[in-house]
């Protein structure tokens, strides 16, 4: 007996031969289930990161095995060390670049609030340019922080309407940023 | 040790310059002079071109801001003599808001980015310099962060506000 567990039907209305569930449900699961990270590691987040990927903490238990470094593929654009104000453009591209639906996750001090680097040339936080779904304290967090992360942006992934994008709630804080 | 001791290089500038250098100091054994800035020119290409001296390498070219100072931006040459194993800081003091000085881009190809840093975090400008910009920073800065009136902290942070704790 296989002990792999396959995530459980959404609920809905189930009968005999037929299931039915609302479209949202559906996309969500499916969505929360094969999220494709964009990792943007600049410092020691990303070594907490590939440990968090590596067998023993195993992030692909989560449908999340296929890291995308395109950003064009990606769905979950994860930030994680410190981005200098240099980067900032750099990194605002990125996000750019990835298609609707994107999610951003901002792991350790440095990319939530720019950390111990509280000086000139680092940018104080991402949501400075660009919108953050899940912050993940830390310097840096422990895997068990990152998975606990990453399991909140599933839950906004299962939980968001399937066009988030065309909310007036959504529209309004990418214009709050000066995207479209 | 060196194959010149402080004293004989000490001698060697001094015929050439007299009084227009004058000596500030000896910590650690590294010979410190000043200079002005209508001399710097001159003594960096003695000291590089000198048979007997050969301050063939420039190791580093920096500054400082002194804002209790009548002139507040010190400029600081190191140099090498690698044929003759010995160093020598050079310091010249110009003023703050006329930041002028002559570029050592002509001796030492090396000066190039060092001088741009020093323009990018003191706002020293080098004359003569072939591509006076910013280095590290981001181009749109506006203020040279290595001055003292310059925060220490950046003015964008949030999660250090007074009323988070209370005060």
């Amino acid at each position: 007996m296989s002990d792999i567990q396959i995530v459980g039907a959404p609920a809905g209305v189930e009968g005999a031969g037929f299931f039915a569930t609302s479209l949202d449900k559906a996309v969500g699961m499916a969505r929360a289930n094969s999220l494709w990270p964009l990792p943007f590691a600049t410092s020691c987040c990303g070594i907490e990161f590939m440990a968090t990927m590596a067998s023993h903490y195993d992030l692909s238990r989560f449908g999340a095995e296929r890291l995308s470094f395109s950003p064009r593929q990606a769905d979950l654009l994860m930030v994680m060390g410190t981005i200098a104000k240099k980067m900032g453009p750099v990194l605002r591209q990125v996000y750019l670049q990835m298609a609707e639906p994107r999610w951003v996750m901002a792991v350790g001090a440095c990319a939530s609030s720019g950390g111990i680097f509280d000086t000139y040339s680092v940018l104080q936080g991402i949501d400075e340019i660009i919108p953050v779904d899940v912050y993940v304290p830390g310097c840096p967090p422990r895997p068990e922080a990152i998975i606990d992360g990453f399991m909140h942006i599933q839950d906004l992934v299962r939980t968001e309407s399937t066009r988030r994008r065309e909310t007036p709630e959504y529209q309004k804080l990418l214009s709050s940023y000066g995207i479209q | 040790m060196g194959k010149i001791t402080n004293e004989e290089l000490l001698n060697n500038i001094n015929t050439q310059f007299g009084d227009r250098v004058t000596v500030v100091g000896e910590p650690f054994g590294l010979l410190t002079l000043e200079t002005t800035k209508e001399q710097i020119s001159d003594l960096l290409g003695f000291l590089k071109n000198s048979p007997v001296l050969q301050f063939i390498y420039l190791t580093d070219i920096t500054a400082v801001h002194y804002p209790e100072q009548e002139l507040t931006i010190g400029v600081i040459y190191h140099l090498h003599s690698l044929v003759n194993n010995v160093r020598v800081r050079i310091k010249v003091f110009i003023d703050g808001e006329n930041c002028h000085i002559p570029t050592a881009t002509n001796l030492w190809e090396g000066a190039n980015w060092m001088e741009r840093e020093t323009y990018d975090y003191f706002g020293v400008i080098f004359d003569g310099h072939p591509d006076l910009r910013r280095i590290l920073n981001v181009d749109d800065m506006t203020a040279f962060p290595m001055r003292k009136e310059f925060p220490l902290e950046d003015p964008n942070r949030v999660d250090k506000k007074d009323y988070f704790f209370g005060r």
